[in-house]
């Protein structure tokens, strides 16, 4: 029994790690919030380092890594806050494509960093109020919001029955409008759908599951990395600001902040590896574990970005650090594909409580 | 205990409720602080007494006679009505109290009035960038020459200097004396020769506070509140009136309302959020804690009333007042789950992104007129009486 990261994974993430924190600057990261058009830079940097393709099998241009190793790569984007359709590219949809053995074109093209996925989930999660869609096995109408990665080539769609179908951006009738939302690292918006064809990948609720599970332990583990940064951000600035002719981390009123962070967080960091692991390896744990790691990962990332920011003092609250991006970053992984209390009366059900 | 509420009181609910009815249109909402607007609903306010409402009249103010319950039921209807009250910046918030106590007649006949009128804003000069939490240690030095001060240092964090048509600023005139003991409270006119203002752009992307520089700033030697060296015990009589409104319970009660509309109004797979169990005890448990620092507040009115010292339960205001308000936004944001996402226009945003806007603020608040940590160490050692950490000098601290 080995409970841990293997050699392997300790070198693609000290890679990953490398590569980002010389490639993804937070100065880059402005300039993606301002200009929008750096991503797919970003994202086809990314790609010569085999991310795009990570869970696609080899022999169609991927590096077939597991789940786990997405894992360990989508904890390094947070840490930096990287502006990638990671989430959408190379995690839910080629587990989409994988699990249903369709659209290896679109597979291949994936893993070189010539196409991209876009996620609309909203429907099949929890439908608001003016939106809802209609297929009639051929093609696709109506409405639906909160759609990630606005920017994409191919939409990955779930309907309220739970059933998956791709939908070409360019197909008729469809309709992308930009949801400015909090954090500026992501592009949101709603898609709306008149006649467009669109092609049933799954009506298999396990895929669907699947999916979704995976999905949910990118975003803990997207929130595990940016958690992280704004700890150690927390105690770099506790160790060089003096009030009181002294470093403030010599107060244990600071102390005691950082140190209830961390004791927060490091057990998330074994939560997130065990999850990353269950999907392919414990399967009759996978979705339950993905539901409360993410949720417990909203509530300790929440709990640690505005404690972070309180160690910072006024500073923390500007944009000058720029620690509002992680700040941001935690909230909204908080409230994508579920928020915690839904998530948790999902873990309770499935547990027949 | 005593809260009954006699005719008179009956009588006076009808009579803000009549007013809301009539009146409600001419609120401002989302008209900027120097618009018509909001003058003339300040002005109507003040003219009724729904607001400034027991500062004298010779300063512009309504000139009631202090009761609590009349208090508790303009902002209960206000709240109820939703329908804001009367403005509340730095200067109303703050320097007016303070002038109340420690000004001289001739500056309460100059700044009272416009202040509580709204036409002349106030910003707060007292952080610098060495000078934050440990407030005492500021810079910035105001020498006499003549009958004049001559200003020069830079503050931070200065909230609406931008606008601001007036200062109150501490700063060091005695350089020789101990550090609580050498600094004075000056009000100076922010175009003044030798201002300079820099905007900050903080999280929530607005540029509401400022750096604000101080060059051989020329300022009457009158314009000093209080005596020479004596601007540490002002500036403490303002940051408890700072303190009490940064944590206001009224305004936490409005916030409250408009959550409960929120949560009955959306819904997720069809069903309201409100009826949804989980979201539901977190919204009661919030309003247990409003409806806790609200009879808190009035218990703290009581005891100025009656010229007693409400101690413990006043030093707790801004520390629970701004966890709470964060708190309450944070579960309206939760509850609208995706949708609580929105920031910027769209159709999906609810109340103008005000959520998403006052979740953060209320972090900078959580911040901004001393720390909830400071909040504690005040809080455990005035309140509770428990000795200072032990002064550590700086070059044997290991
Ligand atoms: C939204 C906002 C508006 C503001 N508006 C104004 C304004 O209008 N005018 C104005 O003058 N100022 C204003 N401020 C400044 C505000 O008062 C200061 O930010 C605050 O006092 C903290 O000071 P600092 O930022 O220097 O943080 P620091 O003092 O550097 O604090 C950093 C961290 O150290 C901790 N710390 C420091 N000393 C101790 C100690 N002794 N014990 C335990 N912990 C300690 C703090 O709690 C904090 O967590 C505003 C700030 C904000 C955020």
């Amino acid at each position: 029994m080995d409970f841990g990261l293997s050699e392997e994974q300790t070198l693609l993430q000290d890679s990953v790690n490398r590569f980002l924190a010389d490639q993804v600057s937070l100065d880059k990261v402005r300039l993606f919030t301002k200009n929008g058009d750096t991503d797919k830079q970003i994202w086809t940097s990314l790609c010569t380092l085999g991310l795009g393709g990570i869970l696609i099998p080899e022999e169609l241009g991927g590096t077939g890594l597991s789940p786990m190793d997405a894992t360990i790569v989508a904890e390094c984007l947070g840490y930096r806050v990287t502006p990638s359709s990671f989430l959408s590219t190379a995690v839910m949809a080629p587990v989409a494509l994988i699990a249903s053995s369709k659209r290896e074109d679109l597979l291949s093209a994936s893993a070189e960093g010539n196409h991209q996925f876009g996620l609309a989930f909203s429907e099949a999660i929890g439908s608001r109020d003016g939106s809802g869609l209609n297929w009639d096995g051929n093609v696709l109408d109506g409405t639906t919001v909160f759609v990630q990665d606005l920017n994409a080539d191919t939409f990955l769609v779930a309907t309220k029955e739970k059933h998956l179908l791709l939908v070409d951006a360019k197909a008729t009738g469809v309709e992308k409008v930009e949801v400015p939302n909090i954090d500026q690292t992501r592009v949101m918006g709603a898609l709306s759908f008149k006649r467009s064809p669109a092609e049933l990948i799954s009506e298999n609720i396990d895929v669907y599951h699947q999916v979704l599970d995976a999905g949910r332990v990118m975003l803990a583990a997207d929130t595990l990395g940016a958690a992280q940064n704004m700890l150690n951000q927390a105690v770099a600035y506790a160790g060089q600001r003096e009030q009181f002719d002294r470093v403030i981390a010599s107060f244990q009123a600071v102390k005691h902040m950082c140190a209830e962070m961390v004791a927060n967080l490091e057990p998330c960091r074994a939560m997130v590896w065990y999850a990353g692991h269950a999907l392919n390896e414990v399967k009759d744990e996978a979705r339950v574990t993905a539901c409360h790691t993410k949720a417990h990962l909203s509530e300790v990332g929440q709990f640690v970005a505005k404690t972070a920011t309180e160690v910072h003092g006024g500073m923390g609250f500007t944009d000058l650090v720029g620690l509002h991006y992680w700040f941001k970053r935690i909230g909204y992984n908080r409230q994508m594909l579920g928020s915690p209390e839904l998530l948790r009366e999902e873990a309770a059900s499935l547990q027949d409580m | 205990m005593d809260l009954s509420y006699s005719a008179e009181h009956e009588a006076f609910r009808q009579q803000v409720i009549a007013f809301l009815k009539k009146h409600k249109t001419l609120a401002p909402v989302g008209a900027g602080l120097r618009s018509a607007k909001t003058r003339d609903w300040q002005a109507l306010l003040i003219e009724h007494g729904y607001t400034a409402r027991t500062i004298p009249r010779e300063y512009g103010g309504f000139g009631a006679k202090p009761d609590l319950l009349k208090g508790r039921i303009i902002a209960e209807e206000f709240a109820r009505a939703q329908v804001p009250g009367g403005l509340s910046g730095q200067g109303i918030a703050m320097l007016v109290p303070t002038l109340l106590e420690l000004g001289t007649e001739e500056q309460k006949q100059q700044f009272i009035r416009p202040t509580l009128s709204g036409e002349m804003i106030w910003c707060q000069g007292y952080s610098e960038p060495g000078a934050g939490s440990d407030l005492a240690s500021l810079k910035t030095s105001a020498v006499l020459e003549g009958e004049n001060w001559l200003v020069n240092g830079q503050k931070i964090w200065t909230s609406t200097a931008q606008i601001a048509d007036w200062i109150f600023c501490l700063v060091r005139t005695e350089p020789d004396a101990p550090k609580h003991k050498g600094i004075s409270f000056l009000l100076f006119r922010m175009d003044t020769p030798g201002i300079e203002v820099r905007p900050l752009v903080d999280m929530t992307g607005l540029a509401n506070f400022n750096e604000t520089f101080f060059t051989d700033v020329v300022v009457p030697k009158n314009q000093i509140v209080g005596f020479r060296g004596e601007g540490w015990r002002v500036a403490n009589t303002i940051l408890g009136n700072e303190r009490d409104s940064l944590g206001n319970p009224n305004a936490t009660l409005s916030r409250l309302n408009a959550l409960i509309r929120l949560m009955k109004s959306e819904t997720v797979g069809g069903i309201s959020l409100i009826s949804m169990p989980a979201y539901r005890d977190r919204l009661m448990k919030i309003q247990g804690r409003v409806m806790a620092l609200r009879f808190n507040d009035m218990r703290i009115l009581s005891a100025k009333l009656n010229r007693k010292d409400a101690s413990l339960a006043r030093l707790i205001v801004k520390l629970q007042g701004t966890e709470l308000r964060h708190d309450l936004e944070a579960l309206a944001i939760d509850a609208m789950g995706e949708a609580g996402l929105c920031f910027g226009e769209s159709d999906y945003l609810r109340d103008g992104g005000s959520w998403q806007y006052q979740y953060m603020y209320f972090l900078g608040l959580i911040i901004g007129g001393g720390t909830s940590q400071i909040q504690k160490n005040i809080i455990s050692e005035r309140g509770l009486g428990m000795p200072r950490e032990p002064r550590v000098n700086a070059n044997t601290a290991t």
